[in-house]
């Protein structure tokens, strides 16, 4: 008895103990994100001396409206906006095309081109950074969206094809062959039968895609390079970046933290309403 | 009933395969030919040199101390982040006692879910940049202000304590994803053998260690390859939260960060590809050791 008692104690106070530590931790988390978006109503002297716990002294909404026009955000924003789309959009065509027919179809060499595409999962973006950028300029694609757009998409197939190839060989035959049968070409079957069937795959390495494009940094670090002109395509990452590392106590701080908000928000309401979607999106490849 | 089979097939291959081989095979073979040219970028004709570079990058300070960065994330990154993650996932599912006999998670554990990992989403950029104010070297700063509470002074962060800093804020990032992943793998487990435990008298603690992480080994391993391999990176975080990026004086500085100054700001194309060459090895032989010693266990399954 007294036992038992001594038991259900200490697992009470286990029980608070965790409670504790999961708090702390999600405090941990939320805690710089809500201070970021406070700081894009206070001055530069209430960031830089006053406590980073307290509220502004007023709420000017006045930093945003820099953020947006002065630095430039809105057109980074727009940028990132435009290349994502289009390079997503791509990776999914090309890499489900790939995929469906190294999954499906035999051919000489086909091992081949798959083992290929999977290689590239082991070489670090940064091995080739060099070589990559002499080949974007020889191609006259240096500091232009098209480029990016091109580099993005190559460097997102290897996972790309890698996880949808293994999707597509779990999808039924009986449907593609009574497709056949009906006189579909293989064009059409892939679109029409295969990829809607394929759905659920192509939705979680859509946001991995879309996640991963969107917050990269050294590809368009190295292949948009700055200048009156260039510095008008940069996207998001990078121009916050160079907004922060250039600013010095002088600068707009409100503005850049206004910023950082332009850029965080989106991402946490777009993960709030998918947060389910985007967590199996985001950890498919570990499971696999 | 396959006819035009060929047609199809090169038609559907055709374009990601040049697009593959152009931007990410070409350089790549590049790269290993470059790393034995002296070639500047700047102009037209070049020499091979052989090993050269690679024997520069041998005497250079820089690379060595960028390495020993990378052996440190190596270890601490991976040791503390799967740690803290297998923590939490437990706690989130079973951290709430036993009701009839199965385990339960912890009240609130779909909302800390949605927490944990948040910062996945979020552009290491963006959240190295927030942490230069969480980092700051006075009671302005974050951290020292909740420090101040317990009478600590100032600690100077990111000047004195430049890598820690920089694991501090890649285990921040990486925690919440491995929380999903575990506790992905931990509600996988049969009910059975936790109700045979919980049936045996053992407490949580036993549970933790004797049933759910030999059960989970197999996920632990991806995490560590996985963590492993954020560890040869973190570009983007020494580029926007370090001094001067990569300092104070090469303090934090990582191979990536010296292959894009060498190689992007100071057209040292020879060298910078020998760096790469150099990390992408490093990089290989650490994945192929950690995937082999998983195997051999998976097969023991």
């Amino acid at each position: 008895m007294a036992n038992k008692s001594e038991k259900r104690s200490s697992a009470g106070v286990l029980n608070k103990l965790s409670h504790v530590a999961l708090a702390v931790w999600a405090i941990l988390i939320i805690y710089p994100l809500i201070f970021t978006f406070l700081a894009a109503f206070k001055n530069n002297t209430e960031i830089f001396i006053g406590n980073p716990f307290a509220l502004p002294s007023n709420w000017d909404f006045g930093s945003f409206g820099r953020a947006w026009t002065e630095a430039n955000v809105g057109t980074y924003f727009l940028n990132s906006l435009f290349v994502v789309s289009i390079s997503t959009f791509g990776t999914m065509l090309l890499g489900a095309m790939a995929a469906y027919v190294l999954a499906r179809y035999e051919f000489i060499g086909n091992r081949f081109i798959y083992f290929l595409f999977i290689a590239g999962l082991a070489f670090p973006v940064y091995l080739a950074l060099t070589p990559l950028y002499i080949v974007v300029q020889e191609l006259g694609l240096l500091g232009t969206h098209t480029g990016l757009i091109l580099v993005y998409i190559a460097y997102s197939l290897p996972f790309t094809v890698f996880f949808l190839a293994a999707f597509f060989k779990t999808l039924p035959n009986a449907v593609a062959e009574a497709a056949m049968i009906d006189g579909a070409s293989h064009t059409k079957l892939f679109f029409r039968v295969m990829m809607p069937m394929a759905k659920p795959g192509l939705i979680s390495i859509t946001i991995f895609n879309i996640i991963g494009q969107w917050n990269q940094y050294v590809l368009p670090v190295s292949l948009l390079p700055g200048g009156a002109e260039g510095q008008e395509k940069w996207l998001l990452t990078q121009g916050i970046a160079n907004i922060s590392t250039a600013a010095g106590y002088q600068a707009d701080w409100p503005a850049l933290f206004a910023a950082l908000s332009i850029a965080i928000i989106p991402m946490i309401i777009v993960y709030t309403i998918f947060q389910r979607q985007i967590q199996s999106g985001l950890t498919a490849g570990a499971v696999k | 009933m396959r006819q035009g089979k060929y047609p199809f097939v090169i038609g559907f291959l055709i374009a990601p395969l040049a697009l593959y081989g152009m931007f990410v095979l070409r350089p790549i073979a590049a790269a290993v030919q470059v790393s034995m040219t002296n070639w500047s970028g700047l102009s037209p004709d070049f020499d091979f040199v052989g090993l050269e570079n690679f024997q520069k990058l041998l005497d250079d300070d820089k690379v060595w101390l960028a390495a020993k960065h990378h052996v440190f994330l190596l270890v601490t990154l991976p040791v503390i982040t799967i740690a803290l993650a297998l923590f939490f996932a437990f706690l989130l599912n079973m951290g709430g006692g036993t009701r009839g006999g199965t385990m339960t998670g912890v009240w609130g554990s779909k909302f800390y879910r949605v927490v944990f990992f948040l910062p996945q989403v979020l552009a290491v950029v963006i959240v190295g940049v927030i942490f230069g104010r969480v980092y700051a070297p006075d009671d302005s700063g974050i951290l020292n202000r909740l420090l101040a509470l317990f009478g600590v002074d100032a600690v100077q962060f990111l000047p004195e304590f430049g890598l820690w800093s920089i694991l501090g804020v890649l285990v921040w990032q990486a925690v919440g994803f491995y929380v999903v992943l575990f506790a992905a793998g931990m509600s996988s487990i049969p009910a059975e053998i936790y109700e045979a435990a919980v049936m045996d008298g053992a407490s949580r603690v036993t549970i933790f260690f004797r049933v759910t992480i030999p059960l989970l080994m197999e996920t632990i391993k991806v995490a560590w390859v996985y963590l492993g391999i954020l560890a040869m990176d973190a570009f983007a975080l020494v580029m926007v939260l370090s001094i001067d990026e990569g300092g104070p004086d090469s303090a934090t500085t990582v191979l990536p960060v010296q292959i894009y100054k060498s190689g992007i700001r100071e057209s040292d194309y020879g060298y910078a590809s020998a760096l790469g060459v150099a990390l992408a090895v490093f990089t290989i032989i650490f994945a192929v050791l950690s995937l082999r010693g998983g195997k051999r266990n998976a097969v023991e399954h």
